[in-house]
């Protein structure tokens, strides 16, 4: 044994080791955001983005955290859901409804200093349908020709008139590009908005900080942190001990009550485009039997389902159509719950005795609900096994690529989806109805009266069809200090705006 | 000493191959296609085949392989399927974070469990000793994760003492960063204290009633001396054994107690990673964590020739 005080070589060890763990963290990605300045913002979500390019990657996390913010659009939607001029400070439509005459503001620029033209606006447009990979620009194929003016007047011409193109105009797929910045759009964003990625620590975090020269109002916070967690209530007790000053998403709405008798806090809820839909199998299986589909519909007690599984908060809709979209209404009546009727139903249409494959994603409402749905469907008589798929991976493939199921549990959160999800033979939900594809057609030509009717019309049929249950709207719920001011209390549009948050 | 020194080499060296083999089929078998997530719910199947194109999934499995491994060798590898950033930098800043939960969890570990685990021992026919007897059975049967919420509940939400979650770079903040550190280590630390304890108790109740022992004091020494000159260094074997065990079960444990504190560790990056079917990066984590496994058992042999000098002469 050595007594003469000298380091070892197994603390010199120790010690080289720590020295260069230290050494390297320098660079190691830091989470610090306990520091709330009062210039700065930290806001917590559930869903991180995979990259930062929406053209090539699905997802509401991308544009939730960039549209309005970084990227911006020529329209955009307001709380209320309506049209708003935001690079377009007007617009004016032809009489034959088919060209749109945009004026541009003057002095936008992107964040790598290229001035904002109708070049760019005519670039990002047609780049839709040459270079996306996603469906949704099959949403820019009604256009039919753009020609840019002047710098600032955009001419766009569609195939034929389109209710629904300066709708989608105000999503994603109309986020204006730089001609000179669309290189590196998974990991370098380009646009014109008031703020400008700064960092993205992987699996933590996005700063967003102010854009000097922004064209707009100069938003209030210097910096917004978006910090993503995957546990609500590691979610909620940041919130307590202040790491973050809102919950931009709450996903345990039981757990609302440590922040409502508390005056260091508010509570916003307002309404989404979520739909919370059980998805039937109209193509194959048990629930290809109509008479089935409507037994399931019967069987539902939704307001008893919403209050276990959701805590009571949300809206019992009935349809595809939240109430923020014109053409709302409530449907609920249609197949109020009567669980004598939906046993009846069951008889009469020969699917007695199958077992429903009731297969859900591994999310926080789907798991919460399918327990209650089986619960109730097998008080009226139905067998039903109950499988979760891991999300997104697994469902993806086994249910929605495949529609390897007879039920499902999801939140369709896309805004203005009738048509992507019903009025498409080959999407996962198999519902198959000329007429009510036509009846979508017929309301995107028409007048905006004519709409409004044709889609109230389309909701319907679709809901006596029954082909799905809508079991709830998903409520926008946030939770924030008290001096937290602008949150948008609904949820419309695909991207959580911060340019109006400010502190009392 | 060096043919035994060389033999351990070449084990470490194949255990790393079979385990890059395994690793690769595992994930080769896993259901779920990285295009298809990557592309999402409405991507077109030309889409998504255009994707696996430019992953090189459409290539055959052993091209994957060896692609895979040259660009682990040559420390470049690749970029992420999901976010397309570079893997690299991801996987040094992911890794440093989970080394400090893990080495500081390990020490709290065998500061609390050496001489508790050494007391029990020597005392354990007292009501003392049978006291942390109960304790460390009660440590034992509370998981990292629970000691996690625990500490949460009563030190940050509860006395809002420390932060409840996040990770600040020591450079950056020090003192928030060894405040943000203390509770996430210590739910690894006391967890595994308890398991250690145990271990160090019967290791060093064995080495008591050894005769070498009996003969040191009988020459005089008092029961303390005699078992820190004689005793300690025969109780080090097994202990030894049983902290490069613990040591995988704590980088395990830190994917749960990462997600408990949100710290952006290697934990969290498996998990995120196998939820996305970030395949390349899962491959390139599991491989990490099979390395660290097995580099410490490798340590562990080395340790065992500077302990025992038994083990050196029989080998020379």
């Amino acid at each position: 044994m050595r007594h003469d005080g000298r380091p070892t070589r197994g603390t010199g060890a120790v010690a080289a080791t720590l020295a260069c763990l230290l050494l390297a963290s320098c660079s190691a990605g830091s989470t610090a955001t306990g520091s709330t300045g009062k210039n700065s913002l930290n806001i917590g979500l559930t869903a991180e983005p995979a990259n930062f390019d929406f053209t090539r990657t699905e997802g509401a996390a991308i544009p939730q955290a960039l549209l309005y913010n970084v990227y911006e659009t020529l329209v955009k939607l307001d709380q209320s859901g309506k049209i708003r001029p935001q690079l377009a400070t007007s617009w004016s439509l032809s009489k034959d409804r088919r060209t749109y005459t945009f004026h541009l503001v003057k002095n936008a620029t992107f964040s790598n200093g290229a001035r904002f033209t109708a070049e760019d606006a005519k670039f990002s447009i047609e780049r839709v349908t040459t270079d996306w990979t996603l469906v949704q620009k099959t949403q820019m194929d009604v256009v039919d020709a753009v020609r840019a003016v002047s710098p600032t007047e955009l001419e766009v011409t569609l195939k034929r008139p389109s209710n629904d193109w300066l709708y989608r105009m105000t999503t994603r797929v109309g986020a204006m590009f730089s001609r000179t910045g669309v290189g590196k759009l998974a990991t370098e964003p380009v646009g014109t908005g008031p703020y400008a990625v700064k960092n993205w620590n992987r699996g933590d975090s996005i700063t967003l900080a102010r854009r000097h020269g922004y064209w707009g109002r100069t938003p209030h916070f210097a910096s917004v942190t978006l910090k993503y967690f995957k546990d609500p209530t590691a979610m909620n007790n940041a919130l307590l001990t202040g790491t973050i000053n809102v919950i931009g998403q709450m996903q345990s709405p039981e757990s609302l009550y440590r922040f409502q008798n508390n005056s260091k806090y508010k509570v916003i809820e307002g309404t989404t485009n979520g739909e919370v839909v059980l998805s039937l199998n109209n193509g194959s299986g048990p629930m290809k039997n109509r008479k089935a589909r409507q037994a399931v519909r019967y069987a539902i007690d939704h307001k008893a389902l919403m209050d276990t599984c959701w805590a009571g908060r949300g809206k019992l809709i009935g349809s595809m159509v939240p109430p923020t979209d014109p053409w709302y209404q409530n449907l609920t009546d249609l197949y109020r719950y009567d669980r004598d009727k939906a046993k009846k139903l069951l008889e009469e249409s020969g699917e007695a005795g199958r077992t429903l494959r009731l297969r859900i994603p591994t999310l926080p409402y789907a798991t919460a609900c399918g327990t209650v749905v089986k619960s109730q469907l097998e008080q009226a008589g139905f067998k039903v096994k109950l499988d979760q798929l891991e999300f997104p991976a697994a469902w993806l493939t086994t249910v929605f690529k495949n529609a390897d199921y007879d039920m499902s549990i999801i939140g369709h959160v896309e805004p203005r989806d009738m048509q992507t999800v019903f009025g498409n033979e080959k999407s996962y939900i198999r519902y198959d109805n000329p007429e009510f594809r036509a009846l979508l057609a017929k309301a995107d030509q028409g007048t905006r009266e004519q709409q409004i009717t044709d889609m109230r019309a389309a909701a319907r049929l679709v809901s006596k069809d029954a082909a799905a249950d809508w079991l709830f709207l998903l409520p926008n719920l946030m939770v924030a200090d008290e001096d937290i001011t602008g949150l948008p209390v609904n949820s419309v549009s695909e991207s959580l705006d911060l340019t109006g948050l400010g502190r009392s | 000493m060096i043919v035994r020194l060389v033999q351990r080499i070449g084990i470490l060296l194949a255990s790393l191959a079979v385990s890059s083999v395994l690793v690769f089929a595992f994930m080769a078998v896993l259901p779920g296609d990285p295009a298809r997530v990557a592309l999402g719910t409405s991507a077109s199947d030309s889409a998504v085949a255009q994707l696996r194109e430019q992953f090189g999934l459409d290539r055959p499995l052993v091209a994957q392989y060896l692609h895979w491994i040259h660009g682990l060798l040559t420390f470049d590898p690749g970029n992420s399927y999901i976010s397309q950033a570079p893997i690299g930098p991801q996987l040094a800043d992911r890794l440093q974070v989970t080394l400090w939960l893990v080495g500081t969890g390990m020490v709290i570990a065998c500061v609390l469990a050496l001489p508790m685990g050494t007391l029990m021992a020597v005392r354990h026919r007292k009501p003392s000793g049978l006291v942390l007897s109960a304790l460390s059975q009660v440590g034992v049967a509370i998981p990292a994760f629970l000691a996690g919420i625990l500490l949460i509940t009563v030190f940050a939400v509860g006395l809002g003492w420390l932060p409840a979650n996040g990770w600040t770079p020591p450079v950056q903040d020090p003192v928030l960063f060894l405040k943000q550190l203390l509770m996430p280590a210590l739910s690894l630390g006391i967890v595994q204290a308890a398991v250690l304890t145990r271990y160090v108790r019967s290791a060093v109740l064995d080495v008591l009633r050894e005769d070498y022992l009996r003969t040191a004091r009988a020459k005089g020494l008092r029961p303390t001396r005699a078992l820190l000159r004689h005793g300690l260094r025969n109780a080090a074997v097994p202990v030894v054994t049983v902290l490069a065990l613990q040591l995988a079960t704590l980088l395990v444990g830190s994917v749960v107690i990462e997600r408990v504190f949100v710290i952006p560790g290697l934990g969290s990056l498996l998990l995120d990673s196998v939820a996305n079917r970030d395949l390349i990066v899962v491959q390139d984590v599991v491989m990490i964590i099979a390395m660290a496994v097995l580099l410490v058992n490798f340590l562990v042999d080395l340790v065992y020739l500077l302990i025992d000098p038994r083990l050196r002469g029989g080998a020379s």
